[in-house]
């Protein structure tokens, strides 16, 4: 336990003190921010325009604030994370191959898993920092309106859920490579693969289609953007958790048989 | 301390080391020699249970390092061949993640960062990145974290490589400081830094290991290169001068000696040399004439 704090200690610093964690962040909060935005404005429009409907026929009606901002934001963001994630964590192990100070790291008395966890609590607490960032930009909206608090509360946990699966393929596909462009290549497209290939069932028949749209991200996702959380998509989050973490464990177990 | 039985090493189709089989007594310092791509890497990794051998077996203290890797790494300190340092950190933030990466109690770490420190000479660059300091520097760190627990086993990969001469002069000092405490493999191109530092020494060529030194071997000859012609010499006097001489022979600019006994200090020897106006220009120490002997021949045993 003190090995996989020292480690992620040492993570943190090393984000820290590269431009790469202050970048990303920028650019994330800049694109998230202008979607936000761009989101809010349409949002307001049709807003003004239900009000003049309401005013020329007397319908009552209501702008549900949840389903018309946020379920397009959330679901925007998750695509942005694919993009963002992958460049936070190629560094991770790849990094350390191509220092040699991989060798430093399993000649020591640490358990490899240390290692790995270590890395991983680092790379973790990095997003969490940025995703809060982007709930500033809730304030605005809470100051203006009353929507929700419930259905993003458990979006925001299914974006936390959603970017440990991606920071646990990270660090597999960093674990493959001394080169960092490459670890973050496979790492992106291995993510893109599993969200798409619900894609793959629609052509299959009816069983492959429930397996196929089980795997994607997609629809675990949707059910915690409505507000839902299902043991069945926590399962499924902490699976791909712990299959991302078990694999680089075997990187490092196979390099013994090479 | 240190015993390799038939140890060996495949990668693929290549074979790096071949039936290795050598020993470490406690507290000796024992020098790995060989031209490069020899083996001599491969055979510290899998000392360090960085890699583990293909067949053989490698024991550090009785310790199997394949079955008992977590017991070994903690008694063996390591400089790799590439030291390993982050270039964005300090000198002090590193010393201190290596000092708790291998378990130094939370007390106790600023006094080992202190003493390898000082022991290291690093205090001029303590506050600097790792990123900006010098080769010779960055050497003396990746020394400096293979030593920060004191571990009963040393294996150095190259220590003096990068060095200026008086760091080098520096740096087998400490090493000899460890003899005793510690024992320690080094592996090293310098054949002088062996003769010096070393109490024994493995020839490693082609994944074979082809000689196996004790220091009295090596201390049994010495080879004199001279500025001129040496045969119209009187050696026979001289060989009546040095009671321990067993046979000269002297042709063109070259005198080579060989002793009954291991004889450590050679100075009288030389003097005479001087005296009787033989103009040296080299000495060389046994191991070199062994060395040589040994990488120039084909199959290349020692007979």
């Amino acid at each position: 336990m003190k090995t996989v704090i020292t480690i992620a200690k040492k993570e943190l610093k090393t984000f820290l003190y590269s431009p790469i964690a202050y970048i990303l962040t920028a650019f994330f909060l800049l694109v998230t921010g202008f979607i936000f935005y761009n989101i809010v404005v349409w949002v307001n429009e049709q807003a003004m325009r239900m009000m003049q409907m309401q005013s020329q026929y007397g319908q009552p009606s209501q702008i549900d604030i949840n389903r018309m901002l946020y379920e397009p934001f959330f679901n925007n963001m998750t695509v942005i994370l694919m993009f963002l994630l992958p460049l936070l964590t190629m560094r991770l192990f790849a990094d350390e191959k191509k220092m040699r100070t991989e060798e430093m790291l399993l000649t020591a008395p640490v358990r490899t898993w240390s290692i790995i966890i270590g890395k991983y609590l680092a790379a973790l607490i990095i997003y969490v920092l940025i995703l809060m960032l982007t709930a500033t930009f809730s304030f605005f909206i809470f100051a203006n309106g009353n929507p929700a608090l419930g259905p993003i509360l458990t979006a925001y946990l299914g974006l936390f859920l959603l970017g440990s699966v991606f920071i646990a393929i990270g660090l597999f596909a960093s674990s493959l490579s001394e080169n960092q462009v490459i670890a973050a290549v496979i790492s992106f497209s291995s993510i893109l693969l599993i969200w798409v290939i619900s894609w793959v069932g629609e052509s299959a028949g009816a069983a492959w289609q429930g397996i196929f749209t089980y795997l994607s991200f997609f629809q675990h996702f949707q059910n915690m953007v409505k507000g839902v959380i299902d043991t069945q998509d926590l399962i499924y989050y902490f699976s791909f958790i712990f299959l991302g973490l078990y694999l680089t464990y075997t990187t490092f177990e196979f390099r013994k048989w090479r | 301390m240190i015993q390799v039985e038939n140890l060996s090493k495949r990668f693929g189709n290549v074979q790096a080391v071949q039936n290795v089989s050598f020993e470490v007594e406690k507290g000796k310092i024992w020098g790995f020699l060989g031209p490069n791509g020899a083996g001599k890497t491969t055979t510290m990794r899998i000392l360090t249970g960085y890699l583990p051998a293909s067949e053989g077996t490698a024991r550090i203290d009785g310790m199997d390092v394949s079955t008992h890797p977590f017991e070994v790494k903690r008694m063996v300190g390591y400089l790799p061949e590439v030291v390993p340092v982050y270039p964005e950190l300090t000198v002090k933030e590193y010393l201190h993640f290596v000092a708790e990466l291998i378990s130094i109690p939370r007390k106790q770490i600023a006094a080992a960062v202190a003493r390898v420190v000082e022991r290291t000479h690093l205090q001029e660059v303590y506050g600097r990145l790792v990123r900006n300091i010098s080769r010779g520097y960055r050497q003396r760190l990746g020394i400096a974290q293979a030593i920060i627990n004191e571990p009963p086993v040393l294996i150095l990969d190259e220590p003096t490589i990068g060095l200026d001469p008086a760091q080098i002069i520096e740096i087998r000092e400490m090493i000899r400081g460890l003899k005793g405490s510690s024992t320690v493999i080094l592996s090293s191109h310098i054949l002088a830094e062996i003769t010096q530092v070393c109490d024994g020494a493995v020839i490693i060529k082609d994944g074979h290991l082809k000689a196996y030194l004790n220091r009295e071997e090596w201390g049994k000859n010495l080879e004199i290169i001279t500025a001129g012609p040496v045969e119209n010499q009187d050696w026979e006097s001289f060989a009546k001068q040095f009671s321990f001489l067993s046979e000269i022979r002297a042709e063109g600019e070259s005198v080579k000696l060989e002793f009954k006994e291991t004889i450590a200090d050679v100075n009288q020897l030389l003097k005479s040399l001087i005296e009787r106006n033989v103009r040296i220009k080299e000495v060389k120490s046994g191991l070199e004439s062994l060395y040589m002997k040994v990488i120039s021949t084909e199959d290349g045993r020692l007979s």
